[in-house]
């Protein structure tokens, strides 16, 4: 009694673990609004069991540097320069999710669940990159104008979303600012109580904070669709001073257990752009220790570079790749010709080797061409899912049927402890976070179809042994025994082929060994055990069974 | 209590001559087909484009060919796939053109303005479900995965058995798996089936499941040596056979109904897939009884083993062991004994 509890709790606990892993959760996608086509964060229900492309839709890219205007040398670097740059316009894409990566050495894979403009997807990847450096806000300009803006806003009927507690405008968040940053904020608070809603919060400056250096400002990463819709209205637009243009930044900044995203105000005049920028390199400084980023102008480029940080010794200059700003603006020590170094102090080196990424993608766009295109529309998906689903039933009902039938009582064992296998087969895909994708599914249903063959091999062994005169409990004891040897054998051939499968092959066919693989294992442990476990407790109620509905 | 083929006595070897008449019927002229004309490999293999259009009302191949050759596209291949309303237009890249990069880019275009202009503007008049461009570089890439994964996966699967069994099973489970692969390709080759990565998955498959059914016999084989010594290997492998056919019979019959479901109901994506895997239940059972069970007694017979299950085997029955193998693992041999004389 005791071993079947110990396995009943085993099995308990397998079963619970299981359906825990494939109880629906919340996800968070960025998705993109239908009417401002804006990207947005929703959340949505689902079982987290990732749909491959060919069962939601969507568009699979595999690009190659262009190598037809003459050969490209170094093919890795130029691929992580493209790789830098589509992730910065990943937001660009209508799509959650977007798989972008590098296969290989020279290629990178690009997936799009959901996307449907394919045209609209290449232009975004194939556009060359565009780099430039722009002097921030460093007279706070927009600052000032917040105010203004914020009536504006209030002008017309917007609120401050959530709660007030950021109800002064931009507020100190940390670090040191300048005193004369408090006296604006006070003359804004002064002004927006000259307006009618006296203790209305401002629309707008309720959701920035005053970042480390000027013209830089924090947005709580849940509050940055609310402010990217106010910053595009035309009246908003309209108040923007002149000369000075807003970019968000790439980095999440974390602080006090919440996330932030930058916004950047920087002057609308780029001083220098990646066409002049020749090389970048990243290393460590040996004597300091610091990561660095060493970068080489052309003679022309030196010659208004040198002109340009002359005239702002001490501003902050903003590293902006496709109208991302990129990391923290550094600080124009002094003047700086040909040859510059960006300072990155206690950064990580990996910190580094991604900026000169970002300045070598400005200044060597390296073209990229489409060797594979696989579109498939949501519908085919749909269809595809649907299809699968009722040939699984179909041939599910008749393995059933075909097992109760023969083995009776045996059989519904088995039928019971195939639909425990099928929960567990599902239950790996979802935790080990696999694909599940067209040909998946088939071998999903398939094998269903190979995993009752375990029992099938264990019954017609007990049938042999009862034959034999053996009585039920040894029968099935030797049954067990010896058929053991053969499941193992056969599974282990058959996930063998389907491992080298999964190692060769390429998305769908790898999501079909990935369940042909999780499938064995699974069918390993119902059919072995949790029928063994079964038997164990039939034979336990009726000890003096002479019969066995076999 | 319903029982197949239970306590079956067939002689399966004596027919193994028949099995081999029937086996070359089936190879040979697939074999000669598939030389002359090929495989029909799909575009992820030959490089080129695939574009599969739905239209609101059937309109028929003849229409679509007509827009495509008004627009200049010769060359495509044009098929009712699925539903009456869905088309598979597939344009492959010739040897030729092989050279020029990112041409399959511009063919979904062409294809779908040449669409557009015949049968009307897009979501109304028909809408592209799928679209495919491979270029020539990953479909050769591809040929040589597929290439390399049936290659490794015999040498796998060899390994395997020679450390599990006696490299006389390995090397007959294997030949016997070789011959699955020659009779799927002319299966393929008889039905002009598409080959697709897919499909070479499911050759993969069949691959593991023959294998699969050869090793159950050839466990059952191993078992029973022990315990008859008396018997030939003739009758062994005879007695083995049927000892699991009740097996094989509901093994295949269970995985035949889901192979089955999915040719019927999975659609068309899955179908060369489905109908693979279904042919493989045929050809896997065939082989495992017919070409490894014979191939063994040949081998045993060539090079017999050393060792007492291998040295006796084609002797005659009654021989006596000059060593005397060590006792039989399990089971009574007077009852055993007893069931053996039949």
């Amino acid at each position: 009694m005791r071993t079947i509890r110990s396995r009943l709790i085993a099995i308990g606990g397998l079963l619970a673990l299981a359906v825990w892993q494939l109880i629906p959760t919340d996800v968070t996608q960025r998705v993109r609004d239908a009417t401002t086509g804006r990207m947005k964060d929703t959340t949505i229900r689902r079982v987290p069991i990732n749909l491959g492309l060919d069962l939601q839709g969507g568009i699979h890219l595999a690009l190659e540097v262009d190598q037809s205007k003459g050969p490209v040398p170094d093919c890795a670097t130029a691929i992580q320069l493209a790789e830098k740059v589509v992730r910065t316009r990943i937001d660009e894409f209508g799509t959650s999710e977007p798989v972008v990566q590098i296969q290989g050495r020279c290629r990178l894979i690009v997936e799009l669940a959901g996307e449907k403009d394919p045209a609209r997807a290449k232009g975004i990847i194939q556009r060359t990159a565009f780099l430039e450096f722009r002097i921030t806000d460093m007279k706070n300009l927009f600052r000032d104008a917040l105010p203004e803006i914020d009536k504006a806003l209030r002008r017309a009927g917007v609120r401050a979303p959530g709660q007030g507690a950021a109800a002064a405008s931009v507020t100190q968040l940390f670090g040191a600012d300048t005193g004369k940053a408090k006296g604006k904020t006070a003359k804004g608070k002064a002004a927006a109580k000259d307006t009618t809603e006296l203790n209305a919060p401002d629309p707008l400056s309720s959701l920035l904070f005053q970042g480390q250096l000027p013209g830089e400002y924090l947005v709580p990463e849940e509050q940055v669709p609310v402010a990217e819709s106010l910053l595009a209205r035309p009246d908003v637009q309209r108040l923007i001073p002149r000369g000075i243009e807003l970019r968000w930044g790439t980095e999440v900044l974390s602080r006090a257990g919440r996330s932030y995203r930058t916004l950047y105000a920087v002057e609308d005049r780029p001083i220098i752009t990646g066409e002049y920028l020749q090389d970048a390199k990243a290393l460590r400084d040996p004597l300091t220790n610091q990561s660095v980023v060493n970068f080489v102008l052309s003679r022309g480029g030196g010659r208004i570079f040198e002109r340009e940080t002359g005239r702002h010794v001490t501003d902050y200059m903003a590293i902006i790749l496709d109208g991302r700003v990129q990391g923290q603006p550094p600080v124009i020590k002094s003047q700086i010709g040909q040859r510059g170094q960006i300072e990155l102090g206690a950064k990580p080196l990996q910190d580094a080797q991604d900026l000169a990424l970002v300045l070598k993608a400005g200044a060597l766009p390296a073209p990229l061409t489409i060797i594979e295109e696989r579109t498939i529309g949501p519908s085919l998906g749909r269809d595809s899912i649907r299809d699968g689903i009722r040939a699984g039933i179909v041939g599910v009902a008749l393995v059933v049927l075909i097992m109760v039938t023969y083995y009776r009582l045996s059989g519904v064992l088995a039928v019971a402890a195939l639909a425990l296998y099928v929960v567990f087969t599902l239950a790996g895909l979802a935790g080990f976070g696999f694909t599940l994708t067209l040909p998946g599914l088939a071998g999903l249903v398939l094998s269903v179809g190979i995993a009752v063959d375990a029992n099938v091999l264990i019954f017609e062994r007990i049938r042999e042994e009862l034959q034999h005169g053996k009585l039920v409990r040894t029968a099935v004891d030797e049954g067990f025994l010896h058929a053991m040897s053969a499941i193992i054998d056969s599974n282990v051939s058959t996930a063998l082929t389907a491992f080298i499968l999964y190692l060769v092959g390429t998305g769908p066919v790898q999501g079909f060994a990935i369940t042909l693989i999780i499938g064995i294992a699974a069918s390993m442990i119902t059919a072995i055990f949790v029928v063994r476990t079964f038997y164990m407790i039939w034979l336990d109620r009726r000890p003096d069974m002479a019969t066995l509905s076999v | 209590m319903i029982r197949l083929f239970a306590n079956a006595h067939y002689d399966f070897i004596k027919w193994r001559r028949w099995a081999y008449g029937l086996t070359a019927a089936i190879i040979i002229p697939g074999f000669a087909l598939f030389l002359v004309r090929g495989l029909n490999y799909s575009i992820e293999f030959t490089g080129g484009t695939l574009i599969q259009v739905q239209t609101p009302e059937p309109v028929g191949t003849d229409r679509i060919r007509g827009a495509l050759d008004a627009a200049g596209i010769r060359d495509a291949e044009i098929q009712q796939f699925g539903a009456p309303n869905e088309y598979v237009i597939r344009a492959r890249i010739g040897r030729a053109d092989a050279a020029v990069a990112g041409s399959t880019e511009t063919t979904a275009a062409a294809v779908d303005s040449a669409l557009a202009r015949s049968l009307g503007p897009a979501p109304e008049h028909y809408k592209i479900l799928r679209t495919e461009a491979v270029g020539p570089k990953v479909g050769r890439e591809l040929q040589g995965k597929a290439f390399l994964a049936i290659f490794f996966s015999f040498i796998v699967t060899l390994v395997y058995l020679a450390v599990r069994f006696e490299w006389r099973f390995g090397l007959a489970a294997v030949l016997a798996t070789f011959h699955d692969i020659l009779t799927t390709i002319a299966f393929i080759r008889y039905l002009d089936l598409e080959v697709s990565l897919v499909v070479v998955g499911a050759v993969l498959t069949m691959v593991g499941y023959s294998l699969n059914d050869t090793i159950i016999i050839f466990d059952r084989v191993r078992e029973n040596l022990r315990k008859f010594r008396r018997q030939n290997l003739y009758e062994i492998l005879n007695l083995s056979i049927n000892e699991t056919l009740p097996r094989s019979v509901l093994t295949h019959g269970t995985t035949m109904a889901t192979t089955v479901a999915l040719v019927v109901l999975a659609g068309e994506v899955l179908r060369p897939f489905a109908l693979v895997m279904t042919f493989a239940i045929f050809t896997g059972t065939f082989s495992s009884i017919y070409i490894a069970a014979p191939l063994l007694m040949y081998i045993e017979k060539r090079w017999p083993g050393e060792d007492a299950r291998g040295a006796r085997a084609l002797r005659a029955a009654g021989s006596v062991p000059l060593n005397p193998p060590p006792a039989p693992g399990g089971g009574g041999s007077s009852e055993v004994r007893s069931k053996a004389a039949v």
